[in-house]
């Protein structure tokens, strides 16, 4: 039996036809990258060991904020989205306390974010944006600890502790984002397009 | 160096840093004192006989199991004076200050406990 042209089974469109193929477009691409480079400091986060449990420095907290100024909030939210669901899954707490807790952390942050974002920039740079962020991130943890994990007040008697921390590293990280920034600008006007250097 | 990294503050950064230390500073006393004293409650077999305001200096006497005991208050203290049991544990407990400190005159079914806006911790168990 000659199969006509038009229903030949061969197994490449076989394949074809059993794979889907999802349209990507360049902007899925650098959320993708963002989000792998936001999803390798969350781990380094996680090993950096030290005293105090819930206590951490937030490095992928840079990655949102350098995605923020470049890119807009709806890229920032997405990258922190994809790492805290991947990280969830790299770290094993996906679905686990620990990972809700990074979740209410991630959501109030950006929500905080979205508004200090409305501030006169002039005025207001990185280490406002990060501190703030920061201190979105403990409160949102606590609150959904209080709620949902520990009801009880006993929750909050750490409360000090983690703002300090969260001051601490709000600042290191936004004082890194400020430095990156002005670093990228300073690359951007003097050096030539790479594009343009390879042509050359 | 040093320039350079206070050149990436800029004024309002400087601002919310600050007030922002000054709510954390805050923060500590605030909750870590756990609440100030403000009553002394004399209880006899479990029943409150008088809910004593700590701000006034006054003496109660409580009728008990085997005889009287003597509550004086301070400002700011309380504390059992005397009381008819053998072994005085609860008189020489002394000045109890803190909110959840007690003092408990077992033979004569009595106890005094400091109150306050809220309890250092939930309840005791002996």
């Amino acid at each position: 039996m000659i199969p006509s042209p038009t229903d030949q089974v061969t197994p490449a469109n076989r394949a074809a036809a059993a794979s889907i193929v999802l349209q990507t477009t360049p902007e899925d691409h650098r959320v993708a990258q963002l989000a792998a480079a936001a999803i390798g400091l969350a781990l380094l986060d996680a090993a950096i060991p030290l005293p105090l449990p819930g206590v951490k420095p937030g490095l992928a907290n840079i990655v949102t904020l350098l995605v923020l100024y470049r890119y807009g909030l709806g890229t920032a939210a997405w990258v922190t989205g994809l790492r805290v669901f991947a990280g969830g899954l790299l770290l094993g707490h996906f679905l686990a306390p620990g990972f809700f807790l990074s979740l209410a952390g991630a959501l109030c942050s950006l929500l905080v974010l979205a508004a200090a974002w409305r501030l006169p920039q002039r005025w207001f740079g990185p280490v406002t944006l990060s501190v703030l962020a920061a201190f979105a991130h403990i409160g949102g943890q606590l609150l959904l600890a209080r709620i949902w994990l520990i009801p009880h007040d006993g929750v909050f008697l750490l409360a000090p502790v983690f703002l300090a921390a969260a001051l601490f590293f709000g600042i290191i990280n936004g004082l890194i984002v400020a430095r990156l920034r002005g670093e990228a600008d300073a690359d951007a006007q003097n050096t030539p397009n790479p594009v343009e250097l390879k042509n050359a | 160096m040093k320039n350079n990294w206070r050149s990436l503050m800029r004024p309002g950064d400087w601002a919310v840093v600050g007030v922002s230390a000054l709510a954390v500073a805050v923060s500590f006393p605030l909750v870590w004192q756990g609440g100030a004293a403000e009553k002394a409650v004399v209880k006899r077999d479990g029943q409150v006989v008088a809910e004593l305001d700590l701000a006034r200096k006054r003496t109660l006497e409580v009728a008990g199991a085997i005889g009287t005991t003597v509550i004086s208050v301070e400002p700011g203290r309380a504390r059992v004076a005397a009381d008819p049991g053998p072994r005085q544990y609860c008189v020489r407990q002394g000045w109890l200050r803190r909110p959840g400190e007690i003092a408990i005159c077992a033979p004569n079914h009595v106890s005094l406990q400091i109150t306050g806006r809220r309890s250092s911790f939930d309840s005791i168990t002996y």
